[in-house]
């Protein structure tokens, strides 16, 4: 994967003098102290991590962790105290400031947490503006605003205001307006906080919709876990300033690197984190359909297992056998094709838990997973659902063994 | 001896002098003859616009000016206004004080436009530099307070008796308000809508042009009402030297006690404050719709 940007050993600090708290923090100083003694702020203190093309990288946090003040760093809106900021392997905080003004007309856009429209221009205008500031001819950027007006689903709302709109409207309003400049990178500064719960669900989902069709670089800054796991490919835990832990949403919750963390994704719903790929079981055994009743019965009485999935040449899965019914088929002398069974359950390795559910519930084998070629990559059971719910790690069961 | 023990007790203030005004009173006539040029080119721009604006009022068809003045009521407040304006202006000139009224709005009109020329850049200024404005903001609450009656004097000595001192007089007296609601119209401009706006690249300029006034519009509106409002309080004041208009009348009816002449340009002036306020916010509060 390709790095887009690179942070390194960024940090902002508000107050008078910035640049004489650098070693006071690099002593150990918490925050609080600072703030007691010397007056300044610490609003990061050296955020290191990467963030790859096309993807979308939340950065978590309560609010006064410094996750605004970090989203800030990657167009300058704050210029941090130490470090540097690649973005395409330039150093962005050595810019002059024409290089910014170029960089920020063509290269970022950002969204904000109460949408930042202009109240005095139309949701035309409004959109047109970035464009309007690099001088595009007024046909031009006309027809690339209503384009992305189209995209945010707002078409005909062009004339109005935009206090004459719903919360949902303007902060879609204030997507189609960073869109317009296609921007390689998106910041996105808590953008549906302000919204109500249904909209909310709403704009996420249409967000990586977008996504899915444009493939930006997006930042996207929010408090709330659920939201950052939901859309996040990685995730980075502020806490004080301080960049706690980076990972994909799994990772976090499967090694959260200290209690603050733990703590935090404790009320998160997993079923809407894990996927099949995560709780299922890679198969000790597999029985070809070709190596017949006899293999696959040793397979089962050896593995200590009720039942086998069979596959093709290709690993596709042609049904499923029970141990009853090879020991059956046996004595009536049949052969393995005869006996399989095929009410059995596939789901995608990239199923949520919160769909397994219900298969899990309707079937009476293991669900079999498979891969984008439909290839059998695992099985899952009942347990593993129920056990992907929890954090802790459950022994393994009996339900394997009867 | 009996000396001695008062001056122990400090019961009287001790003999200290300082020139101050002595000082002033110089820097005044040092400008007079240093800038003579300076003043002489305000005097001629200001008394050529006054009588310009002056001429063409009272050139104009009486009905023709109650019929503006009727329209603006209608098209800012509504109709039962623009009627009722269009009427005091009619009754202003049934007192015979139709010319004294044009040559006061003359007198205002261009006051008020010498003050957003001066006072709206000061504002900006103002509030895109702390420094400027801390040096300013004294300077403003003493020409508020200081009685309006102590800068005639430097007025008639810059450009002598008439309605130009008037106009400066009226000047320093009015300029205030629109410089602080200029200055607070920009300040207050929501923090996301200005980051908003640098997210996208924008220079300064089209920072100013494209977002901060605009979104400072209303406000400034405000300022240019309480702006025009104090210029029509100047002009009873401003006829001590020499203003004609209605304030000349005022004066007039007191050193003569002519309680019916005094009580005719007084409410003349009443009618016209009334009539000047509401059309102007009228105005404020269409820009605040556009902008909310």
């Amino acid at each position: 994967m390709e790095t887009k940007i690179k942070i390194d050993h960024v940090s902002k600090i508000f107050g008078p003098k910035p640049k004489s708290i650098i070693p006071m923090i690099k002593k150990g100083m918490s925050k609080s102290e600072i703030l007691e003694q010397t007056g300044h702020t610490v609003g990061v203190y050296n955020a290191s991590f990467e963030i790859n093309k096309g993807e979308v990288f939340v950065i978590m946090g309560l609010s006064g962790s410094g996750k605004s003040t970090l989203i800030r760093c990657f167009n300058l809106l704050n210029k941090p105290t130490n470090g540097s900021i690649y973005i395409d392997g330039e150093d962005i905080v050595q810019y002059k400031k024409q290089e910014l003004k170029t960089v920020r007309q063509e290269k970022i856009a950002m969204v904000f947490q109460h949408f930042g429209l202009f109240s005095h221009r139309t949701i035309l205008a409004n959109v047109e503006y970035g464009l309007e500031i690099r001088g595009i001819s007024k046909e031009e950027r006309h027809a690339i605003a209503l384009r992305n007006i189209e995209l945010v689903g707002l078409k005909g709302y062009e004339d109005k205001f935009p206090d004459e709109l719903s919360g949902g409207m303007q902060q879609r309003v204030g997507l189609a307006r960073a869109l317009a400049n296609d921007p390689d990178i998106l910041l996105m500064d808590e953008p549906f906080s302000a919204l109500d719960p249904l909209i909310r669900r709403e704009m996420q989902l249409e967000l990586l919709d977008i996504q899915n069709r444009l493939q930006k670089t997006i930042i996207f800054i929010t408090h709330d876990v659920n939201e950052a796991f939901k859309l996040g490919d990685r995730v980075a835990v502020m806490k004080d300033g301080h960049v706690v832990q980076v990972g994909t949403p799994e990772e976090i919750i499967e090694e959260p690197a200290n209690d603050y963390i733990s703590e935090f994704i404790k009320d998160i719903d997993r079923s809407k984190v894990f996927q099949a790929e995560h709780i299922m079981i890679k198969p000790n055994a597999l029985v070809s359909i070709k190596d017949g009743l006899n293999v696959a019965k040793k397979e089962m009485e050896e593995n200590g297992i009720s039942s086998v999935f069979v596959v093709d040449r290709g690993r596709r899965v042609k049904g499923i056998v029970t141990i009853d019914d090879a020991i059956q088929a046996k004595q009536d002398k049949k052969s393995l094709e005869d006996i399989l069974r095929d009410d059995f359950v596939i789901v995608k390795k990239d199923e949520y838990i919160n769909d397994l559910i219900p298969k899990a519930l309707e079937s009476k084998y293991p669900l079999a997973v498979v891969d984008d070629e439909e290839k059998l990559i695992g099985f899952i059971l009942r347990v593993h659902v129920l056990s992907g719910l929890v954090s802790e790690d459950v022994v393994e069961s009996d339900e394997y063994y009867y | 001896m009996k000396g001695c023990f008062s001056s122990l007790l400090m019961d009287s203030f001790p003999d200290l002098r300082t020139n101050l005004g002595d000082y002033v009173d110089h820097l005044v006539s040092f400008l007079d003859t240093t800038l003579e040029g300076f003043f002489d080119f305000i005097f001629f721009v200001s008394s050529r616009t006054i009588n310009f604006l002056d001429d063409s009022l009272v050139a104009m068809p009486w009905w023709i000016f109650i019929l503006i003045i009727f329209l603006l009521g209608w098209y800012f407040k509504s109709t039962f206004s623009g009627v009722l304006y269009g009427f005091f202006i009619f009754l202003i000139g049934t007192f015979g004080l139709w010319e004294d009224m044009m040559t006061t709005i003359a007198i205002i009109l261009t006051a008020v436009i010498i003050c957003l020329l001066i006072g709206i850049p000061i504002g900006i200024w103002m509030a895109f530099s702390k420094g400027f404005s801390n040096v300013m903001r004294p300077l403003l609450d003493a020409m508020q307070t200081m009685p309006s009656f102590v800068y005639l004097i430097p007025a008639i000595f810059f450009f002598g008796l008439g309605n130009v001192s008037a106009i400066f007089a009226t000047l320093i007296y009015a300029l205030p308000p629109v410089i602080r609601l200029t200055e607070l119209a920009i300040r207050k401009v929501d923090k996301e809508v200005i980051e908003s706006a640098q997210s996208f690249g924008s220079s300064r300029g089209q920072m100013l042009r494209k977002v901060q006034l605009p979104q400072a519009l209303p406000t400034i509106m405000a300022g240019v009402n309480q702006t025009t409002m104090m210029a029509l309080a100047m002009v009873v004041i401003a006829s001590m030297v020499g203003a004609q208009g209605l304030g000349e009348q005022v004066l007039v009816s007191i050193n003569r006690i002519d309680i019916a002449l005094g009580f005719e340009a007084g409410i003349s002036i009443v009618f016209l404050a009334i009539i000047i306020d509401r059309i102007t916010n009228g105005i404020a509060a269409k820009f605040q719709k556009g902008v909310n």
